[in-house]
């Protein structure tokens, strides 16, 4: 028995060490890309691409970063504006479309409600980015080719957010929407007195997810958006990445300049991401 | 509840007064839903019906119905090796990458799950890479990490056990290409699904590991016996969500072999999503586009399925 347990001991003792160990070199092997984007945006470009290894250039060559936004075939300065419009939109105005829908699916009891929800929740089935080609066809149709609501209109609607919402909702106490009624609220006034003001770290998850899937979608606005005027900053990367250039330098400062203003929103909303996150695990 | 105001009125007043009360019930649920049921009905329902319709006719150049073929874009595309060869190289890349991104953001919350200190710090560090953009990370991966030259990253490591530089996303044989891939989405989604994990473990009640430790059970019995069968329903909905995400790669593979509209030979894979944007997006044929959406839907549907009955996705949800 002690023979047994002896070797096993010894394991325990050399674990945490271990896992200690392994721990930080992975936690420093996920960090390592953000740390060779920014020093390769800081370099120039024969240092670059000098076999000798460079820890951090000596001269930081923080004009890079400006030559970006006065390169004429890049339109990054309009393409920045134009993501953070669209996640600017996109983000409060699908996670108050879902919450809405989400409260009256949940609370306000009127027939066929269910063959209602029914129908939201079957648009779940169809996998999201196949469906390029028929959203294509309606925006299309409707003149929205290269155009900013042509990229923003399909992403308002979010079926799952509104699954999501509907299952907070159900949860809410009813003695509080009979006091508000006791108060002459009706249903829209009882939906934003009191529903929405209680579901904010939901609002907020939801809304930073969605912030971060419009900022970095790629093939909508690919699809969507041929024209410069509507391109968004991963438009604008990706077409300076495939166009053979040679500004290394210029491609690394034109990465952090699309990751910067997300990754500096994410840390700061992350308390409600890793929520939004665990809370509904399936956001693709 | 809504007639409350009727109550103490008379008998013929009610049925007006509770029509009223219907009447602003039905109004304010139209309001809040009307939006979300338009948008949906217009992107999804309208959109796919209108699609489908474009999968049966010769639409070229234009997205107005034009000549009805039936099933002839259908028949056309199933014909297409190109299109036969994109859906092997997406089931083949789903067959590899989703086995090896599971065990690693298990593995990965395995280990994170046991840190004591500093857990947020190492959290953050898995999960910022979420937030990183594809076209981002594919820039970096292409151009510093696996970029052909001797100085790369990659290649100064292989340097270092006394390997030749090689080209890697050029290399077909052996496939190098597919470690740029692989790797690349591991940075991306493994946060992601770490997350999902470790929220799973916190569940796992800590009498049951207690009541364990004193029968002499110890690491991986541990392991075998209480977590991996109490993380099964977070197990299967991650498999879930793997399996489509893998099956819709379009973005890295854009990026990474700058095929999409142009010079697709060179590219050494080609996902059907790419194939279908070049079909519609290049080629301008939407109804072959629209059928190969089609397949594709029908394909993921299919394999999500199949998944769900394999791992027992109802018994989980039950």
């Amino acid at each position: 028995m002690s023979r047994a347990t002896a070797p096993s001991r010894l394991g325990r003792a050399l674990r945490p060490g271990l896992r200690g160990v392994s721990v930080g070199l992975l936690t420093a092997l996920f960090l390592a890309p953000f740390y060779l984007m920014l020093r390769n945006a800081l370099m120039d470009s024969t240092a670059l691409t000098s076999p000798h290894w460079v820890w951090w250039p000596a001269h930081l060559r923080w004009g890079n970063f400006a030559a970006l936004f006065t390169d004429p075939t890049l339109h990054l300065g309009r393409s920045l504006a134009n993501s953070l419009l669209i996640a600017g939109i996109t983000a409060p105005v699908s996670t108050l479309l879902a919450s809405a829908a989400g409260y009256a699916f949940a609370r306000i009891p009127v027939p066929g409600r269910g063959l209602l929800l029914g129908l939201v929740v079957a648009t779940l089935m169809i996998p999201g980015s196949v469906t390029f080609v028929p959203t294509f066809v309606v925006v299309g149709s409707l003149g929205g080719v290269n155009t900013l609501w042509g990229v923003i209109a399909p992403g308002l609607f979010n079926p799952f957010a509104v699954l999501l919402f509907r299952n907070f909702y159900l949860g809410l106490p009813t003695e509080i929407e009979e006091a508000g009624r006791l108060d002459g609220l009706g249903w829209l006034g009882l939906y934003r007195r009191l529903a929405l003001p209680s579901s904010g770290p939901l609002l907020a998850s939801l809304g930073a997810l969605a912030f971060i899937d419009s900022w970095n979608a790629f093939l909508w606005p690919l699809v969507i958006g041929q024209d410069p005027s509507a391109w968004t900053a991963q438009i604008a990367l990706s077409t300076f990445l495939t166009a053979q250039t040679v500004n290394l330098p210029g491609l690394f400062a034109g990465a952090v300049v699309t990751i910067a203003p997300l990754v500096a929103m994410f840390l700061i909303a992350q308390r409600y991401i890793v929520e939004g996150i665990t809370s509904s695990g399936l956001k693709g | 509840m809504t007639a409350a105001p009727t109550v103490g009125t008379g008998p013929t007043a009610a049925p007006a007064v509770r029509k009223r009360a219907d009447l602003r019930t039905w109004s304010a649920f139209a309001l809040l839903t009307a939006p979300m049921l338009l948008g949906l009905g217009l992107f999804k329902y309208l959109a796919i019906g209108w699609s489908f319709l474009l999968s049966l006719s010769d639409a070229h150049g234009s997205i107005a119905l034009g000549h009805w073929v039936g099933l002839a874009n259908y028949r056309q595309l199933l014909a297409d090796p190109a299109f036969r060869r994109s859906l092997g190289q997406i089931l083949l890349f789903t067959a590899v990458v989703v086995p090896v991104t599971f065990a690693a953001s298990l593995g990965l919350a395995l280990l994170v799950h046991r840190v004591r200190r500093g857990r947020a710090v190492v959290r953050t560090a898995f999960l910022v890479p979420t937030a990183v953009s594809y076209v981002a990370a594919s820039l970096l991966w292409k151009m510093c990490l696996f970029n052909g030259l001797p100085a790369g990253i990659a290649n100064t490591l292989g340097g270092w056990f006394k390997m030749a530089a090689v080209p890697w996303l050029q290399t077909t044989s052996p496939p190098l290409y597919w470690i740029v891939l692989i790797t690349l989405r591991l940075w991306l989604q493994v946060g992601f699904y770490l997350v999902l994990f470790l929220a799973g473990l916190q569940q796992i009640p800590r009498e049951l590991y207690e009541a364990a430790a004193l029968d002499g059970a110890g690491g991986l019995r541990l392991l075998r016996r209480i977590t991996l069968p109490m993380l099964r329903g977070t197990s299967v909905a991650v498999l879930m969500l793997q399996l489509i995400a893998a099956f819709q790669a379009f973005d890295e593979f854009y990026n990474l072999f700058d095929s999409g509209l142009s010079g697709t030979a060179a590219a050494p894979v080609q996902t059907p999503l790419v194939y279908l944007y070049s079909t519609a997006m290049g080629a301008q044929n939407y109804g072959l586009g629209s059928a190969g959406a089609f397949l594709l839907t029908g394909l993921i549907v299919g394999a999500t399925l199949i998944q769900g009955r394999v791992t027992g996705f109802g018994k989980a949800a039950r």
